[in-house]
């Protein structure tokens, strides 16, 4: 599983380049928070750690490049914690989680702190290697001050302002976000990396993108002044990382093909409704965790024809 | 055949593992050493043992009536040299049971003529006396599985065989005795499928070849006798091609239905070593005594293709192939489907087609088993389209019945491809076939509770 670290190390060193030491602090956070939950809940169990086999380090950076640079460190800790603990050890640990731990995480985050996790900072700060917001450090269960720098993302600020952001923007990762969504050259080269070690599914980042693609496409040629542009859709939040990285979770997606497809496709749909009718600018957190929940219900309904059986359904 | 004609010639899923075959390829079968004793077990066959005839002291000729069968699904045992009866005893066998067995000591020095039965004219003889004919020749699957060859050929009431396969693929790696065998047995596999063709009524035979053993094709094609209704068939390298089912899909495009047998598609398989035998017993009317088998992997020295006589001690015999010091594990047939022993002592048998060595080097360390992530490699490699990840976890919390009728678990063949491409190490395959055995049990318990109502 080495692997997919490094995958997803050139967005991580993006996000540190582009938003500096606040990125770093918050990728090195999670990371250990997830990285020291995992080892004592092993020990706790009385199991053999498993921080070895490189799932926690994978979960705890996921994490952190879903949050925005600059939240406070203690939250990010506690996301961490919560993520391996209510996402994926209650459960039974490695191989038995229901949803992406990660995302567990994150949407405990998103609940608890509305504010913190929906506060941007612009990228290329001046001064981004050599000073912190001051709601990096807030104090342990006290909400942060925010700075008056504090920017919209491309999704909030079409959701909230209508302005869209040019695609080669969003593309590059000139624009503000999470830590690890802003760049989409570096996810999909990362994706392209494991599908060639044949360590993803692709069809699963190709259903999730070629729906939402197909489905904002035609929202926007209901009408272009009030839906944003497809590529806008693909490009813009969560959706490039989330397809790559979350929703390719193998062991809370499905293991057919067919499955695969079906489970991609539901995300890509959930993506692109949350963000044009609901309250929030982003809907890919959501859109994966329901995904995750149905994912054992697709794998007991698309069973391959057994060798030498008519039925294509299972007996039960 | 023709435009629209969109068979694959050959199987969906399957793996490919490193095939070592080159290693013994081109090396011609040769005649094994008698050891000074052979220990030969009744069990060697699919079925009931066979019962001993002779005395302990008696002097025996080889090629002689050793032990009978006992009933239709089970065969007789000649003697592999000729010899005295030292013991008859429990010998230990592969599975670790021990079974009845007969301890014979050769005789020094003598010339090893084999006796002749009555010989059985493919011409003249009936179907029945055919079918007779194989039996009382001893002759079993030697493609590894060992189940009485004349059961298996004999086409019930109301179907119909109307293409008989003969099985050359020989897919499982570093074992070369059919690639042999076909190179150097032609003569006797033409004879051999002249006897199976009116056994069984096929109207036709093809001879399926694994693309790497084009040169055995080559010859066979060149040697087919005139006006025979045979052809060879070349299908792509890649495992478990050599499985029956997945041979006749690739051949001829049809599937056994779950539960069922080759003769439901109107298709007979057998496996090329066996038709030669069959083709070179039976018209002297002789018993099998030896066959050919591959020694070879990392830790021999001398690797070949041999003659064995039955009944060889395998410590007698990686003797006399030299194994290095530090041998870590003796399989017996291939690394995929064989069976890694845990007693030297036991002795070859009739489905012995390969013996394997390999030293600690080329033995990974005992490989750490992590959790399945339910990453689909099993899914995508299983040839009969099973889900071994589901049957995995099912396996691990005891639910035998529900992957029996929930996941198809009778259905395996246990081929072993899933848990060649486990990344978590599994060894789902072994999980399957203690499933399956747990699962055969229950049913026939309760068969014979209803009985009993």
């Amino acid at each position: 599983m080495r692997n997919v670290v490094w995958a997803m190390l050139p967005v991580a060193l993006f996000s540190v380049y582009s938003f500096g030491l606040s990125a770093l602090l918050v990728l090195i956070t999670s990371t250990a928070s997830c990285v020291i939950t995992e080892h004592f809940l092993c020990r706790y169990s009385k199991k053999q750690s498993t921080v070895s086999d490189w799932s926690a380090v994978i979960s705890g950076l996921l994490l952190g490049l879903t949050l925005p640079p600059g939240f406070p460190l203690w939250m990010t800790f506690a996301g961490g914690v919560i993520a391996m603990s209510l996402g994926k050890y209650i459960f039974g640990g490695l191989g038995y989680n229901v949803f992406n731990p990660a995302l567990v995480g994150r949407a405990v985050l998103q609940a608890a702190f509305p504010v913190a996790i929906t506060t941007w900072y612009p990228s290329f700060l001046e001064n981004r290697f050599s000073s912190l917001p001051s709601s990096t450090f807030t104090f342990p269960f006290m909400e942060p001050v925010v700075d008056g720098v504090a920017g919209a993302t491309p999704l909030s600020a079409f959701k909230f302002d209508h302005v869209t952001t040019d695609t080669m923007e969003l593309a590059l990762g000139q624009i503000s976000g999470s830590t690890g969504e802003t760049c989409a050259v570096l996810i999909i080269l990362g994706g392209l990396y494991l599908i060639a070690r044949n360590m993803m599914n692709w069809r699963i980042p190709v259903a999730v993108l070629g729906s939402a693609y197909l489905f904002s496409g035609l929202m926007y040629l209901v009408d272009p002044q009030v839906y944003p542009s497809p590529m806008f859709m693909l490009f813009s939040g969560g959706l490039m990382l989330g397809a790559v990285f979350m929703a390719t979770d193998m062991v809370a997606s499905p293991i057919t093909p067919l499955g695969a497809v079906i489970y991609g496709t539901i995300i890509g749909l959930l993506v692109i409704i949350i963000r044009i009718w609901g309250g929030l600018p982003e809907g890919v957190m959501y859109a994966i965790l329901l995904a995750n929940a149905i994912s054992p219900h697709i794998d007991n309904m698309i069973r391959p024809r057994v060798y030498g059986t008519s039925k294509r359904l299972s007996r039960s | 055949m023709g435009l629209f004609d969109f068979r694959k010639n050959t199987f969906k899923h399957g793996v490919h593992p490193p095939e070592h075959k080159d290693e013994t390829n081109g090396l011609a079968i040769r005649q094994f050493p008698f050891a000074p004793v052979v220990i030969i077990p009744m069990a060697q066959h699919i079925g009931s043992p066979a019962e001993i005839i002779v005395r302990e002291g008696q002097e025996v000729e080889r090629g002689q009536l050793l032990a009978k069968a006992t009933g239709y699904v089970s065969v007789p045992i000649h003697a592999p040299v000729s010899g005295t009866i030292r013991k008859i005893a429990n010998v230990p066998t592969i599975s670790g049971k021990m079974s009845p067995g007969i301890y014979l000591e050769a005789f020094p020095s003598s010339s090893q003529e084999i006796l002749e039965g009555t010989p059985i004219d493919v011409e003249t003889a009936s179907v029945e006396e055919i079918l007779k004919g194989i039996q009382d020749a001893g002759i079993v699957g030697l493609g590894g599985a060992a189940f009485p060859t004349h059961v298996k050929l004999k086409v019930p009431e109301g179907k119909h065989c109307e293409v008989l396969i003969i099985n050359g693929i020989e897919c499982e790696p570093y074992l070369t005795t059919d690639h042999r065998v076909m190179l150097e047995y032609g003569e006797d596999i033409f004879m051999g499928i002249k006897y199976l063709l009116k056994v069984t009524g096929a109207e036709r035979a093809i001879i399926g070849i694994e693309a790497n053993k084009q040169d055995a094709a080559d010859y066979l094609e060149s040697i087919i006798p005139e006006g025979a209704p045979v052809t060879v068939e070349v299908v792509p390298v890649k495992y478990p091609q050599g499985s029956e089912k997945m041979l006749i899909t690739s051949l001829l495009g049809r599937e056994v239905p779950s539960g069922g047998l080759p003769i439901d598609v109107n298709v007979v398989v057998v496996n090329v070593a066996t038709t030669a035998e069959i083709g070179r017993l039976l018209p002297h009317g002789r018993g099998i005594q030896e066959r050919v088998i591959t020694i070879t992997g990392p830790g021999v020295k001398k690797k070949g293709n041999y003659l064995i006589p039955v009944g060889t001690p395998l410590r007698y015999v990686l003797d006399q192939v030299g194994v290095d010091e530090d041998i870590s594990e003796v399989y017996m047939g291939g690394p995929m489907m064989g069976v890694a022993v845990s007693n030297l002592d036991i002795s070859i048998v009739k489905g012995t087609s390969g013996i394997v060595v390999f030293t600690h080097k080329d033995v990974k360390k005992q490989q750490q088993i992590y959790p399945c992530i339910k990453c689909g490699a099993c899914v995508d490699a299983c040839p009969i389209s099973l889900n071994p990840s589901k049957l995995g976890i099912l396996a691990k919390v005891e639910e035998y019945d529900v992957m029996a009728e929930n996941y198809n678990l009778l259905d395996c063949f246990e081929c072993g491809s899933c848990s060649y491409v486990c990344p978590s190490h599994i060894p789902l395959v072994q999980y399957f076939r203690l499933s399956k055995s747990i699962v055969r049990k229950r049913i026939s318990a309760k068969q014979k509770a209803e009985h009993a109502k």
